[in-house]
């Protein structure tokens, strides 16, 4: 197993403990928004999918490629744009107290 | 191709430099989900958060060399504008449709990273990859069809009910085992279309495991195909060795998971009950109904009841996201609060379709989120409140769950509305909720029931309020 893997392998599991204890307590007001900002980083997904795109070879490789591109950059904008919108509405508003 | 973040002893100045920029987005990945959890700087984290996939996106285009920029231009703007238009012209209550296409999305993104991958190399991978190859593949595509029947589910284009196959646990069990079967074929032979046949057979495999998961169990689902949309990421992250994808997926398969949790947890189930059940498939029958009186309210005698209470709580269901009667509800509780009338909202964790569906609804009517109350602060109220006013909710308000030991939701965390003086059901009829199971609450002396549609019996009582 090469290096790199092991390495990965290790992030991996760091990371998702980090992602337990960020999470763990987030009142239930804000999780339709969570979800999808948390949606919209998983779109981080866009990088593998312009790398691909980016140097793909041949007209299959492409359609791959392009079908990637779009679908992840559907995620990430659409997801980080409706996540706004949503806590726009969260803001404080002047009602009682 | 290298950047890991623990990089061996020859790599470039350009990779470290990558690296460590995509280390900073994933720092401000870490920062956004954090903020994300608080009212006061959700927005500002989500900004973070978005800033850091901007670093990724743009150090990726500076750095890979990139032969087919009429490929990536054409995939960002299509897919720019697409997600754009869906995210500013969705319907706050269509939104647990639009989360679910936006985790489709993410699901297919990653299982076409790794097919390009395979394009790219002829499926020749050492093991390791080989493996994080067919998992990107089965993951990403799982979640893909998944989420599209969850968004049929919830948009109403396919029946919300439980849709039970005969010998359906069977059939995906042995349609694991042949993805699993196939992945070693795959991966032994270095054989692009057994490949391939992984990502058929996950396909089927998200729709039979999403098809008989029932409209209230959404909730659960939608954050399980989260979750798996973030896993899906980190796999492709494996395949081309990209720490920024491995961060980020990991990240959000994590919290997506701890959502999942949280959300079983408030129905008193497993995942797996909640997953393989066909909960709310059958019913169960009226054991209890027989012809027991239930006082029917018109909207005059609601009226009456609010104008002179004290304290009132309403308590939303997924009714009145179908209903739309978020708008009616908030003009009432301007009203009541204008006459001196104390008004707040109970959110049961799972009312709705999808974590924080109700609270995303009152939002949008310009309800302050300090009036939205959870379970553990709603329930020590109920006795001292005048009014319970409960607008579409029927199984987290059964008394049942507390009560009937030999009720299916025996122990699923309720709001205790029945120990308010008096409750109101605003209800279209007595018929069972999700869970196909009367509810006795109904037939309370403290209760009335005012049949109508959630948005125009809010605006019937708002006319009768006039008159007291």
């Amino acid at each position: 197993m090469s290096a790199a893997f092991v390495s990965g392998i290790v992030v991996f599991v760091l990371a998702a403990f980090v992602g337990l204890e960020v999470i763990s307590k987030v009142p239930p007001t804000l999780h339709t928004p969570l979800m999808s900002g948390a949606n919209a980083i998983s779109g981080i997904t866009i990088v593998g999918a312009v790398i691909a795109a980016g140097v793909g070879e041949g007209t299959f490789a492409a359609v791959l490629g392009f079908l990637a591109v779009t679908a992840a950059t559907i995620n990430v904008v659409g997801g980080f744009l409706v996540t706004d919108r949503m806590l726009e509405m969260f803001k404080k508003k002047p009602g009682r107290g | 191709m290298t950047s890991s973040l623990l990089l061996a002893q020859t790599s470039s100045t350009k990779d470290t430099l990558t690296a460590l920029l995509y280390l900073a987005a994933a720092v401000l990945f870490i920062f956004g989900l954090k903020q994300l959890s608080s009212p006061r700087t959700a927005r500002r984290g989500n900004m973070l958060a978005s800033g850091g996939m901007l670093i990724a996106i743009v150090v990726t285009i500076i750095v890979t060399d990139i032969a087919n920029w009429g490929t990536v231009i054409a995939g960002l703007v299509v897919g720019g504008v697409v997600g754009a238009l869906l995210a500013l012209r969705v319907k706050m209550t269509a939104m647990p449709e639009l989360v679910a296409a936006f985790n489709g999305f993410g699901g297919v993104a990653s299982a076409l990273v790794a097919l390009a991958e395979i394009e790219r190399t002829n499926s020749i991978f050492a093991v390791e990859t080989g493996i994080v190859v067919a998992l990107s593949l089965a993951i990403g595509s799982i979640t893909f069809s998944g989420s599209f029947v969850a968004f049929g589910k919830l948009n109403g284009s396919l029946p919300g009910r439980p849709i039970l196959l005969p010998a359906g646990k069977t059939i995906n069990a042995l349609l694991a085992l042949a993805a699993v079967g196939f992945s070693v074929w795959a991966i032994a032979a270095e054989e692009a279309l057994a490949y391939w046949i992984v990502v058929a057979i996950a396909l089927v495999l998200g729709v039979l495991a999403v098809i008989p998961i029932g409209g209230a169990d959404m909730p659960v689902v939608i954050s399980l195909l989260n979750s798996f949309s973030g896993v899906a990421a980190a796999m492709a992250g494996f395949v081309i060795s990209n720490s920024a994808l491995i961060i980020g997926g990991a990240l959000v398969g994590a919290a997506g998971m701890i959502l999942t949790l949280q959300m079983a947890e408030a129905m008193n189930r497993t995942i797996a009950n909640v997953l393989f059940s066909g909960f709310g498939a059958v019913t169960t029958g009226p054991a209890t109904t027989g012809d027991k009186p239930v006082k029917s309210a018109t909207p005059d005698d609601v009226a009456i009841a609010l104008a002179y209470a004290e304290n009132v709580i309403v308590v939303p269901g997924y009714g009145l996201a179908v209903a739309q009667a978020q708008h009616a509800v908030r003009d009432l509780a301007t009203i009541l609060e204008e006459k001196g009338v104390n008004v707040n909202y109970a959110i049961h964790p799972v009312a709705g379709r999808m974590p924080g569906h109700m609270n995303v609804l009152l939002a949008e009517a310009d309800v302050p989120y300090d009036q939205l109350l959870d379970l553990d602060q709603s329930n020590p109220k109920f006795g001292q409140t005048d009014v319970v006013l409960v607008i579409g909710a029927n199984d987290v308000v059964n008394p049942s769950a507390r009560e009937d030991e030999t009720s299916v939701i025996y122990g699923m965390p309720i709001l205790d509305v029945d120990y308010a003086t008096t409750v109101v059901v605003i209800k279209r009829s007595l018929s069972p909720g999700f869970a196909g199971i009367d509810n006795p609450l109904f037939y309370l002396d403290n209760t009335m029931m005012l049949f109508s549609d959630g948005k125009a019996a809010v605006e019937s009582v708002i006319a009768a309020m006039a008159n007291v």
